[in-house]
């Protein structure tokens, strides 16, 4: 159901991101880009308190007149930032939610490899590092391509 | 017999005859069932079959030996050829044809028969060395024929002794027919999948000759040396075929049998065998693996962590792309470290990839980690341990039908595996909590979600492990409540095994009148439970049977939850009991008991059901009041009463609260998990407290009292029956328990997602 899902790193530059071809794919990345300062925004009004407390998943970012953006920040502050078509509405938060810890369990499950270096592209374009990433991804996508 | 000499066409295709009918892979002899029906296929008029056994020697001997089946098979070619049978016509009739068979039967002979009469148009070379047939002397080695080899190999470039390694040392080299498959796509033909199958059916202690062609072919691979320098670290150069025997698999050849000619030669067929497996790992990769495993991790039950693994497989200057995906093949779990399976499995990958295979998409069925013990039989080992994966490897085509029927193998295996009544393994998506629990159990923590799709596994070592401690113990895991856990095959192949200890050690029991050990329940398929109640169990159980009961009180840590350190000490002290020690000792451990469900100490609960009853009458308490009067301590109804009783007072205590609906919600967790789970269930049951007390406060006593059920002796036959009975109903109980639990956790969903819509419905407003 989503239409672009990037993953970026502490350091705000990305990590992986695809969105469904259909669409002008520059567009989603300047949607992205400008949606980490909300997420900036976002993890520094919460952080004051203890970092334990803060909500990992950080809700709507901002609503556009054809998408809204969701974002989801881990505890080692690497971002996800997922943007849904809102003619589908269907979409209930919960969703959401289960669609960004898939993508959580999926980066976990990179970082796990002891042979990606964190801080390198998720890359599957190789038979290898990132090809469940990217499935897992894929299958989030499908139904809107 | 005199001896027989055989021409390598003859030896190859004798050999693989004869471990076809080895069905018990004995190496030796021969199931007569299977022999006869060869030479039924032979057809042959059943006089010549009788004769033709007669001159073997078998009807003599009483079996075939692989002596006897091999002049067997030759007369059947002479019997064939139409000469007149006689026990000096295997040696003196010249180019003798190789013997046919009907193919309908046996489609590998057939394939065999093709395979080694139209090869001298395949290329390849053949390696110089036939290893001999094993164990059996009477039988003239190819060495025979080795001369007339000879000469050919060395067209090959490549040194005749090189590849030859002690099986000691080489891990078998990867499969070599499937990549001769992907370089003749032509491989439609039916000649050459049948020309392949011709190597493979050597049994792999010696499959030697299979390897050094293989290398003589890889003309384009990698030589031998760079191997050798990666090995060289590991010992030794992998150059063996990864290909074994797989007779199971022998019976999905379809291919048409095609008459056997006259062969010249042998040549090592690369086609890809489409009934073998080529992940299989050998025995002798195996061992190779094991022993690397090692050198790193000496404790075989332990792992390698994501570093070391790293470096090493780094060693094989593979590009850090084919080894990242190695490692998400083999790393089953997922969790950053290798077992010993895991590491086998990526260890078999690179050897593979090393030799030119490419890599699969999935990992194959063959390398899963296994989850039942690794004795089984090699049937069983072929088959994943794990539901959900259909391991075929996409771009190998040969492995497709091998993976198939091996994959419509295991389901019925898997049916024959748990016989027992209680739970066939189901796929279900684990919690994060309850992965964590796991995972802290068997390794260091931080684990993350299983795969969706995958079981609730253990590792294989530690499970096997546990197993063994379950059946030596003979403990029921007391977990009989299906709190929706569904345990993997190991677990469910548990009961069968303590079942049959149960049958053994009552024997035993009856013989040393204070062994404690009564015949538990077969395990409820929990796996955290019974592996925690497993462990307590095993030092209970040894400590039980070095000494006195007295000693196993001491053992273990206090029990659990609930009792009122008030309430039982006075009435305990009276209450007599089976393992006399116990009841002095429990009367002082109650004050200490830890909110650990450490279910040893069940001589607790005894006391306080015979305590307990006396003073509260719990309306489920009058229900049994009979049994605990009579029954011995370890009725576990009578626990059950008991805690049930023991909630009732507890109410008032908060503090034990928690933990009792934290022992109830994630029942026998280890120390760590209880934890946790304590503190979120305090947020959560805050409300409900009083009523899930009493539930799971049953709950967990009637759980930790399972193990204690040991502690009653069982000697008499009707005690047994009797805690049966007992048990039966703790079941009843425990699953009408489980079932309003349940409810009560849709319930609390249901708010929990009112609660999240409510919420969300405020979200929006205040981002804006």
């Amino acid at each position: 159901m989503a239409v672009c899902v990037a993953v970026i790193a502490k350091e705000n530059y990305p990590l992986y991101i695809r969105s469904t071809p259909t669409e002008n794919e520059l567009k989603f990345h300047y949607m992205v880009h400008t949606s980490l300062d909300v997420v900036d925004e976002k993890i520094s009004a919460m952080g004051k308190a203890l970092v334990d407390q803060r909500e990992l998943y950080l809700g709507l970012l901002y609503p556009t007149e054809d998408y809204k953006v969701y974002g989801y920040v881990t505890n080692s502050k690497v971002k996800f930032v997922m943007v849904v078509d809102s003619s589908n509405t269907a979409l209930r938060d919960n969703e959401i939610r289960s669609m960004f810890r898939k993508l959580h369990n999926s980066y976990t499950d990179v970082m796990c490899n002891p042979f990606y270096n964190p801080g390198d592209r998720i890359q599957s374009r190789f038979v290898c590092l990132g090809r469940a990433f990217d499935n897992m991804v894929t299958s989030m996508m499908i139904p809107v391509c | 017999m005199e001896g027989l000499t055989l021409s390598d066409a003859e030896q190859k295709y004798y050999s693989d005859l004869f471990s076809y009918c080895d069905i018990e892979s004995t190496k030796k002899v021969v199931v007569n069932g299977r022999v006869l029906e060869l030479f039924r296929a032979a057809q042959l008029p059943n006089d010549v079959v009788l004769q033709i056994m007669e001159l073997c020697g078998a009807t003599r001997l009483g079996y075939f030996g692989r002596s006897q089946f091999y002049i067997a098979l030759k007369l059947v070619a002479v019997a064939q050829s139409g000469f007149p049978l006689r026990v000096e016509s295997i040696n003196t009739v010249k180019d003798l044809p190789l013997p046919r068979f009907v193919a309908s039967k046996n489609e590998q002979e057939s394939r065999h028969a093709a395979s080694y009469s139209s090869d001298s148009e395949n290329q390849g070379s053949y390696s110089g060395v036939i290893p001999p047939p094993p164990g059996r002397g009477q039988v003239k080695k190819g060495s025979v024929t080795h001369d007339t080899v000879q000469p050919r190999t060395s067209a090959d470039a490549q040194e005749p002794a090189s590849p030859v390694v002690s099986p000691q040392q080489s891990p078998p080299t990867s499969p070599h027919t499937w990549r001769k498959h992907s370089r003749h796509p032509s491989g439609g033909n039916s000649e050459r999948p049948l020309a392949g199958s011709g190597p493979f059916w050597f049994p792999f202690g010696e499959a030697q000759s299979g390897s050094s062609a293989g290398d003589a072919v890889w003309s384009g691979h990698s030589p031998p040396p760079p191997q050798e320098n990666w090995v060289s670290f590991a010992d030794t150069p992998p150059t063996s075929t990864l290909l074994t025997m797989h007779p199971a698999s022998v019976q999905d050849q379809t291919t048409v049998r095609t008459v056997a000619s006259a062969t010249t030669a042998i040549e090592i067929r690369r086609q890809s065998s489409s009934y073998d497996d080529p992940w299989k790992i050998t025995d002798e990769q195996r061992q190779y693996y094991v022993n690397q495993f090692k050198t790193i991790q000496p404790d075989l039950n332990g792992f390698i962590p994501g570093s070391a693994a790293k470096e090493f497989f780094t060693k094989s200057k593979l590009p850090i792309l084919e080894l990242s995906h190695i490692w998400e093949l083999s790393d089953f779990d997922k969790d950053g470290a290798l077992t010993l399976d895991e590491f086998c499995a990526a260890f078999h990958l690179v050897v593979a990839r090393k030799n030119g295979y490419d890599l699969p998409e999935k990992l194959p069925e063959s390398l899963m980690p296994k989850l039942i013990d690794l004795e089984d039989s090699a049937d069983v080992g072929d088959q994943p341990g794990e539901v959900g994966y259909s391991g075929s490897p996409a771009e190998a085509p040969p492995s497709k039908s091998p993976s198939m029927p091996s994959l419509n193998q295991w389901p019925e295996l898997n049916q024959s595996s748990e016989d027992t009544a209680i739970v066939h393994p189901v796929p279900i998506r684990m919690t994060p909590s309850k992965i964590h629990m796991q995972e802290m159990e068997l390794k260091r923590t931080g684990s993350d979600h299983t795969n969706p799709t995958s079981p609730l596994l253990v590792k294989p070592s530690d499970l096997s492990e546990e197993n063994k401690i379950n059946s030596s113990v003979k403990f029921a895991s007391g977990n009989t409540v299906a709190d929706g856990y569904s345990s993997s095959d190991s677990f469910t192949s548990d009961p069968e095994q303590i079942g049959s200890n149960v049958t053994r050690q009552r024997s035993h029991s009856g013989t040393s009148p204070d062994n404690t050990a009564p015949p538990p329940p077969p395990p409820r398929p929990q796996p955290s439970h019974s592996r925690s109640s497993s462990l307590d169990m095993n030092r209970t159980f040894t400590v039980t049977t070095g000494q006195q009961q007295a000693g196993v009180v001491a053992h273990p840590p206090a029990v659990p939850p609930r009792p009122q350190p008030s309430q039982a000490p006075g009435p305990a002290v009276h209450r007599p009991v089976d393992a006399d020690g116990l009841m002095t000792h429990t009367s002082t451990s109650p004050q200490q008991i830890p909110e650990q469900p450490n279910f040893a100490d069940f001589s607790q609960f005894e006391v306080f059901a015979a305590s307990n009853v006396n003073e509260e009458q719990d309306d489920e308490a009058e229900k049994h009041p009979e049994v605990l009067p009579v029954e011995k301590a370890s009725d576990p109804a009578g626990s059950l009463r008991v805690a049930k009783t023991d909630s009732k007072t507890e109410e008032k205590t908060a503090a034990s609260a928690p933990a009792n609906v934290s022992k109830g919600t994630t029942p026998l967790a280890p120390p760590p998990k209880p934890v946790r789970r304590r503190l979120k269930s305090e947020d959560e049951l805050r409300p409900e407290v009083d009523e899930h007390t009493q539930k799971t406060g049953v709950l967990a006593a009637v759980l930790a009292s399972q193990p204690s059920i040991p502690r009653s002796i069982g000697k008499d036959k009707k005690a047994i029956q009797a805690s049966i009975r007992r048990n039966k109903e703790t079941n009843t109980v425990l699953a009408r328990l489980n079932s309003e639990l349940q409810q009560q956790l849709k319930d609390v969903l249901e708010e929990r997602i009112s609660l999240e819509v409510q919420l969300e419905q405020l979200r929006p407003f205040s981002h804006l």
